[in-house]
Parts: C-alpha cells; sequence; structure tokens
C-alpha cells in the first residue's frame, strides 16, 4: 500500500449543487499532502467523503486501502481529524474532550498529552463555552496530535491560532512526519503549506485543477527576471514565453515560462549583463492565479 | 445615541427569524381558548345543564386541582374555567422561549456581539426581546378576544388579557434569569420551573381552597380575572406591573454586566476526563436534565397524590362530574379514576421528555459536535443508541418517579400505581420512535415531533370533555392503553404499542446509517 487515500472520479451533489464533480487525489502514505482550494470549491466536503460521514454519489474512494463509507468504525481507530470550526460541549472541560477522544480511540499517551497541553499553553480545565476559537481549534489539535494513528486529516486546522501558535503547530506536523504519518492538510495559509507539505493539489468547483510536488507545479509557472545591461537589448520581444516585457533603457523587466529561461538568459548575456534579480514562483502566484481563474 | 438605539431594527429581526413560530404558536394557543366555547356549549347546552357542571366541579377539590375553580355557569364562563391554565401555560412557555432566545441564546452563540458593536443600544436586544414577547402575547390575547365576542365582550377581553398577561410576566421572569446564567437552555429550564412550580402552588391553592396559594402564582391571577363572571378589572393592570417590575429588575441586572458574561459563571472543571465511550457521552450531556425532570415528577406526584383523597369528597350521584371522569379515567371507581387521570398526565408529559431527549441526537449532528465523534471509531448505531437509551429509559425513570410520588402522599399499596404509571411507557415510546424515525429518515422535519407530541398532549387533556369522534381521539396512542389502577391490566395493546414504538425506532435508525450526516 503505497497511497494512503485515493480518490477518483469524486462526485457528489447536494440537490442541485455540485458540490464535487469528478475530484481526483492522491496522498501517497507518510507524506504531507496541501489540500487547497477557494471556499467552497469542496475541500470540506472532500474531507466529509474520506471519513464516511457523507456517502459518494460516484466514483471510487480508498483511504489506507478500504471504502471508508462502509468499512468507518474500522478505519476510523487509524485517522484523527480537525475540523475547521471546532465546536465544543459548553459544559465540558478542555480536557475532558480531549481525553474523550483519545479514548474512543483506545486511549492517549499521557505524556504526550501533557507535553501538547503544554507546547499548545491549553488550559484544559475550562468550559467549552469558555474557549475563544482558536483556543477550541488547541483542543482539537490536541486530541489529534496526542493519538496514535496512521492517518491525520486537517481541515483548515490553525484558522483561529496566533503566529506563535501556528509555528507549534508547524512543528507537531514535522514531527508526525517523522514518524511517518501521512498528513492531509487543507489550508488557506500558504507560507504553512509551502513549508510543510510534500505536495499539494489544487481544486476549484469541485475538480482537480493542479497536483503535484512543489517543485513540479512551480515548474508550470513564470519566474521574474529584472536585469540592468550594457545595451539595448536585443529581440527579446520575439522570443517564445516571454511575457510583460518592459525595456527603460538598459533596464529590463520581463516574466518567463520556466521551461524557456534559458533562451532569455542566452540572449541577455549577449548584450552583457551589470546586474541580474531572479525571482522563483510563489505558490502564493501559482494559488492566485487558480483563484482568479474561477472568476468569483 | 440613546440606550434604545436599534431596538426598532432588532424587533424586526426577531421577528423576521420567528416568522413560522410566532404566528403557528399564537394561532394554536388562541385558536384552542376562541374554538372551546362551539363543543363546550353543544355538550352542555341548556343552563341547567352548566349549572349542574359548575356545581358538582365546584365542589370537587380533585377537579379543582387540574382546571381551578368555575365562577360562573354560562358558557363563557365554562371556556374560561375550562381552558385558562392550559393557555396560560402555553403562552408562558412560548414568551420565555422568545426571551431567552432573542437575549441570552445570541450572546451565547456570539451573534450579540457582532449586532452590539453595531449602532445599538445597551438596553435594545433586552427591549427588542420583550417586545417580540409582547407582540405575540398581544396576537393570543387578540385571537381569544375576537373568537369569542360572541359570548360577550367584556368577558372576552378580560379573558384574553388574563391569557397573553400571564405570558407577559413569564417573559419578564425569562428575562431576569437570563441575566442569571451563562447557558440559554439553563435559562429556559429555570424559567419552566419556575412555572412549574406556579401551575403547583395554584393547583394546592384550588385544591386547599387556600387563596394565598393561588394568589402566589401568576397563573392563580389568569384564573381570578373571572372572566364572563363579573370580570375583575384589576387583575390584568396586576400582571402588568408584575411584569414592569420584572423587568425594571433585568434592565438592572443586564446594565451591570458585560455582554455575554452572568451572575451565576462557569466553575473551570476537570483537567482530565473520564467520559470514555459514545453512552458514557450522552449520559453525561443528558444527565442533568433527566435528574431535573424526575424531581419535578415526583414532587407533582406528591402534590397530586394529596388530593386523591378529594375525589371521593364528590357527591356519588353527580352525573356532569362522574362523565368526565369516565371518559378520563374510563372507570367507576372515582379514586381509581383520578389515579388512572393522573398517571395519564403524567405519561402525556413524559412524552415531551422523549421527544426533547431523542432531539438531542439532531442538536449534536446540526451543531457539528457529532462530526469529531463519528469520525472517530464510533458507529452510527452506537452514536445514537447512548441517547437513545438516555431517553427511553429516562422515559421509565420519570414514570416511576411520579408512581412513587403518588403513592409517598396517597399513602396506600404503591404495587398498583407503580403499575399504572409503567403501563404508559408503551405510548410514550411510540411518540419516541415516532421523533427517531422523523431524525432517521427525515432529518430535516425532525422538530415537527414537537407539533405530533403536543397535538397527543392537546387530544388527551382537552379531548374527553369535547366529545370529538372516537376515530380523532384514538389518534393518540394513549387512547389505547388500559385505565389502570382499577381495570383489568390488558396485555395486547401493550405489547402491539411497543412493537411499534421498537419498528419505529428501527426504522429511523435504518435511515440514518444511511443518510449523510448533516454539515
Amino acid at each position: 500500500m503505497t497511497n494512503a487515500i485515493s480518490v477518483s472520479g469524486l462526485h457528489k451533489s447536494f440537490g442541485r449543487t455540485h458540490a464535487l464533480d469528478g475530484l481526483d487525489l492522491t496522498v501517497a502514505t507518510g507524506e504531507v499532502h496541501g489540500f487547497l482550494g477557494p471556499n467552497g470549491a469542496g475541500k470540506s466536503t472532500t474531507i466529509r467523503v474520506l471519513l464516511g460521514l457523507q456517502r459518494a454519489d460516484s466514483g471510487t474512494v480508498r483511504l489506507l486501502d478500504r471504502d471508508p463509507w462502509h468499512d468507518a468504525v474500522r478505519l476510523h481507530r487509524h485517522v484523527a481529524y480537525v475540523p475547521g470550526d471546532v465546536t465544543l460541549w459548553r459544559n465540558l472541560s478542555g480536557g475532558e474532550v480531549i481525553d474523550l477522544y483519545g479514548r474512543l480511540r483506545g486511549g492517549l499517551d499521557p505524556a504526550r498529552r501533557a507535553e501538547l497541553v503544554d507546547r499548545f499553553e491549553l488550559d484544559p480545565t475550562k468550559k467549552g463555552r469558555t474557549y475563544s476559537k482558536g483556543n477550541r481549534q488547541k483542543v482539537a489539535l490536541v486530541a489529534a496530535f496526542a493519538s496514535d494513528v496512521d492517518v491525520l486529516i486537517l481541515d483548515e486546522p490553525t484558522s483561529g491560532l496566533d503566529p506563535l501558535m501556528e509555528e507549534v503547530f508547524k512543528r507537531c506536523v514535522a514531527e508526525e512526519r517523522e514518524r511517518g504519518r501521512t498528513v492531509l492538510l487543507s489550508s488557506h495559509v500558504l507560507s504553512e503549506v509551502e513549508s510543510l507539505c510534500d505536495r499539494v493539489s489544487i481544486i476549484r468547483k469541485g475538480r482537480t485543477v493542479e497536483t503535484g510536488s512543489l517543485a513540479e507545479l512551480r515548474h508550470l509557472t513564470r519566474t521574474s527576471i529584472t536585469a540592468e545591461l550594457a545595451g539595448p537589448p536585443d529581440g527579446l520581444a520575439h522570443l517564445p514565453g516571454v511575457h510583460a516585457l518592459d525595456v527603460q533603457g538598459g533596464r529590463v523587466r520581463l516574466q518567463v515560462e520556466s521551461d524557456r529561461l534559458d533562451a532569455v538568459l542566452t540572449s541577455l548575456t549577449r548584450s552583457g549583463v551589470r546586474s541580474l534579480t531572479s525571482t522563483p514562483p510563489t505558490l502564493e502566484e501559482l494559488f492566485l492565479r487558480h483563484y482568479e481563474e474561477t472568476g468569483r | 445615541m440613546s440606550a434604545y438605539t436599534g431596538t426598532a431594527a432588532l424587533t424586526r429581526l426577531a421577528l423576521r427569524r420567528d416568522r413560522l413560530m410566532l404566528p403557528l404558536w399564537a394561532l394554536v394557543t388562541g385558536g384552542m381558548v376562541a374554538g372551546g366555547a362551539g363543543p363546550l356549549g353543544a355538550l352542555y347546552d341548556t343552563p341547567a345543564e352548566r349549572a349542574a357542571l359548575a356545581a358538582s366541579m365546584t365542589a370537587n377539590s380533585s377537579m379543582r386541582s387540574l382546571y381551578g375553580p368555575v365562577f360562573g355557569d354560562s358558557t363563557g364562563a365554562l371556556v374560561a374555567w375550562r381552558y385558562t391554565t392550559f393557555a396560560a401555560v402555553l403562552a408562558a412557555v412560548m414568551s420565555l422561549i422568545i426571551v431567552v432566545r432573542h437575549t441570552r441564546e445570541e450572546e451565547e452563540t456570539g451573534r450579540q456581539e457582532m449586532l452590539s458593536a453595531g449602532r445599538v443600544g445597551r438596553r435594545a436586544p433586552l427591549t427588542a426581546a420583550l417586545l417580540t414577547a409582547l407582540v405575540a402575547d398581544a396576537a393570543v390575547a387578540l385571537i381569544i378576544t375576537a373568537g369569542l365576542a360572541g359570548e360577550g365582550a367584556g368577558g372576552a377581553l378580560a379573558l384574553g388579557l388574563a391569557v397573553g398577561g400571564t405570558g407577559m410576566v413569564f417573559a419578564a421572569v425569562a428575562a431576569v434569569v437570563a441575566q442569571l446564567t451563562e447557558s440559554a437552555r439553563l435559562a429556559k429550564g429555570l424559567t419552566a420551573t419556575v412555572l412549574g412550580l406556579a401551575f403547583v402552588l395554584r393547583a394546592a391553592g384550588d385544591a386547599g381552597d387556600s387563596p394565598a396559594l393561588t394568589w402566589a402564582s401568576p397563573i392563580g391571577w389568569a384564573q381570578n380575572v373571572r372572566a364572563f363572571a363579573g370580570e375583575r378589572w384589576w387583575v390584568p393592570p396586576l400582571m402588568a406591573a408584575a411584569a414592569v417590575v420584572l423587568g425594571a429588575v433585568a434592565y438592572g441586572l443586564a446594565g451591570r454586566r458585560d455582554v455575554g458574561m452572568s451572575f451565576l459563571p462557569a466553575r473551570p472543571g476537570p483537567a482530565e476526563g473520564r467520559i470514555a465511550t459514545a453512552g458514557g457521552l450522552a449520559w453525561r450531556l443528558q444527565r442533568g436534565s433527566l435528574l431535573g425532570w424526575t424531581l419535578g415528577f415526583l414532587v407533582a406526584g406528591v402534590v397530586f397524590g394529596g388530593m386523591v383523597e378529594g375525589a371521593s369528597d364528590l357527591v356519588g350521584d353527580n352525573e356532569q362530574a362522574r362523565r368526565i371522569f369516565e371518559r378520563m379515567g374510563g372507570q367507576a371507581g372515582l379514586e381509581n379514576a383520578f389515579l388512572a387521570t393522573l398517571t395519564g398526565l403524567f405519561g402525556m408529559v413524559a412524552a415531551l421528555w422523549i421527544v426533547g431527549s431523542v432531539l438531542r441526537l439532531h442538536g449534536e449532528e446540526t451543531s457539528q459536535r457529532a462530526e469529531p465523534v463519528l469520525a472517530g471509531p464510533v458507529s452510527r448505531l452506537r452514536w445514537a443508541a447512548g441517547h437513545l437509551a438516555v431517553a427511553f429509559g429516562g422515559a421509565a425513570v420519570l414514570m416511576a418517579a411520579a408512581a412513587a410520588g403518588l403513592t409517598l402522599a396517597y399513602g396506600r399499596d404503591g404495587g398498583p400505581v407503580l403499575g399504572a404509571a409503567l403501563a404508559q411507557l408503551p405510548a410514550v415510546w411510540v411518540l419516541g420512535g415516532l421523533t427517531v424515525l422523523l431524525y432517521g429518515a427525515w432529518p430535516g422535519a425532525a422538530v415537527a415531533a414537537w407539533g405530533v407530541a403536543g397535538l397527543c398532549l392537546a387530544l388527551g387533556w382537552i379531548g374527553p370533555s369535547l366529545d370529538l369522534p372516537r376515530a380523532v381521539l384514538e389518534l393518540s396512542p394513549y387512547a389505547h392503553l388500559p385505565k389502570l389502577p382499577g381495570t383489568e391490566m390488558a396485555w395486547a395493546p401493550v405489547v402491539l404499542l411497543t412493537g411499534l414504538a421498537a419498528a419505529l425506532v428501527a426504522a429511523g435508525l435504518a435511515g440514518f446509517r444511511r443518510r449523510d450526516l448533516r454539515s
């Protein structure tokens, strides 16, 4: 079993709304996989189908090589889940909730639990209704990280966390990866995805529009180049793959598709390069390009 | 900007949110009273018959405890006697739900913060909630006044004011309680306890002819408006004054606290938990309300049990009283008939417990709290079973508590009373099963279970005195139960109803396993 999660051609409708329209998602065992998409793209619906909380209309869905709808209970022993909007029972303390989720899965390691409560600076004696959004999120995160599972499914887990706690979260995910666990991380925080994820999938309107490692995805995008040349540039405008060319005297700014970089550099060198800055595409640019195409 | 800025906008928001519940509740409450004149008038159509009914009802302390005293023998006065208590309780429940829903519940969910950050005065939310309750209670009063105008405009107006006024008194009680607790559920529960206490005080006062007890209860005030029987016009202003005083207390408390805070703050809980199963979680979530209900049943059992002796005070040859008793109790022996009536009433009230308890499933699911539990290794059946065990088992505990209370005060052999109380369970369970079916198969319509339970309650409470067709009365599962104690135990309906309840639960759970979890 090399893929912890494999989804293909997943469809799911609610009445006349097509939430998922042929979605594909493959997460290899042991990788941290970023799951990106604008609001309403179908991320949470995909996660609910993966958890067997909702049933696929069509398509194949496999989690740890089992059907999540039919084998829900058996699978859930090996899966921990953090919802994007954690609601707690108003009269149960955070500690009671953490232990409940842990015991349902067969028990928590008390040392690990204590360490996580400490690292996330959570007061486990407060009642559910008195926690802030970030603290409710911490309750769910501690419960998930303290449990001994193979797969972690995290749906926008850092919403409401302060930057310090986000750092703690990142370290926890990194530790999970070192232990060989698989993490599906749905997120809007691109720096988080960039620093944590081995591969990402970008979805839009219920379909997967891009999937691969960050390096692979960057390959599909443009590099920004700013150069100061000794003489006027020569023939740059005619090169394929060059965009947004802006020439002012010897100063050149342009964007180039990553696989056309070689020809552009050759052309620049002919004119004599005094300085050169090259910026690789950030995930953010990649992300925005796909988001803007949705025409929201 | 004054303390009341934004009241109009918030009131419109509240009326918009309650656009379905409010007219429906007002229509049912008001319409029940307004429509009562026809059947009662037809049933007792000569002055002599009405006078006989009034005399016998006045003579019987047990009947007085249930419905209150009879103040006159016109059709209007009989309607007032028969319906005032029931309608006043309904109006009070409606008002307390409205007020808590638009004050404490808004704060608890955090919605109030967003509103209060706008151009909203400090007193506007509470004022808007009270105004909304006023609109609802005025609607009830108007429907009663218009519907009964044919019996005498003055009496109709007095009865309308009595019912609507009780509603406003409890709206104000709820306004005070909502300042004290952090949880809306607790605020509703505490206000409902005050209402229950008011009912018991009035029942005890009327049964024992002790006006002090009756006058301690706002429901007693409603009766003592004496609609259609020489109206006491000074009582409705008394209600208004009580509402104003309580309202002032609520405003005073509200001005001394922060948004979202309360005077009974939450204490910290344990850092480590012991709940280890879905069933344990269900028990932990519901045990508090089960305890409250059990105490309520026990106390009510003691209060009503003390009145059973009075049943034999009734003159033996009084035909009218016998007719009503025989319909409700289904037998001739008066003490047994009264006990059978009481256990029947307890059974019907237990339906409210079971519907509310089963609907916890619905609440857990729609509030997203079920999702992470079901994302753990907990099957849907196991998760539902925990709550259903508390709901169905809890109903048995409640009936046993009522029987214990009745026996304590009545002081006879408790066996038959316990048997009679437990014999109500199959009907309670059928309503619980129906709730499970609605929840499992049509979760969007799950709360309609309240309507079904309300209908059964109305059929059992009001039906016998209206000579409704048998077929209509038998829509209620309670109509099929043996009238214990005093008659032979009939096993067939008990077994059939229990089987029906089991089938409904099974069908509901089968539906729940197949459907998507609602998000």
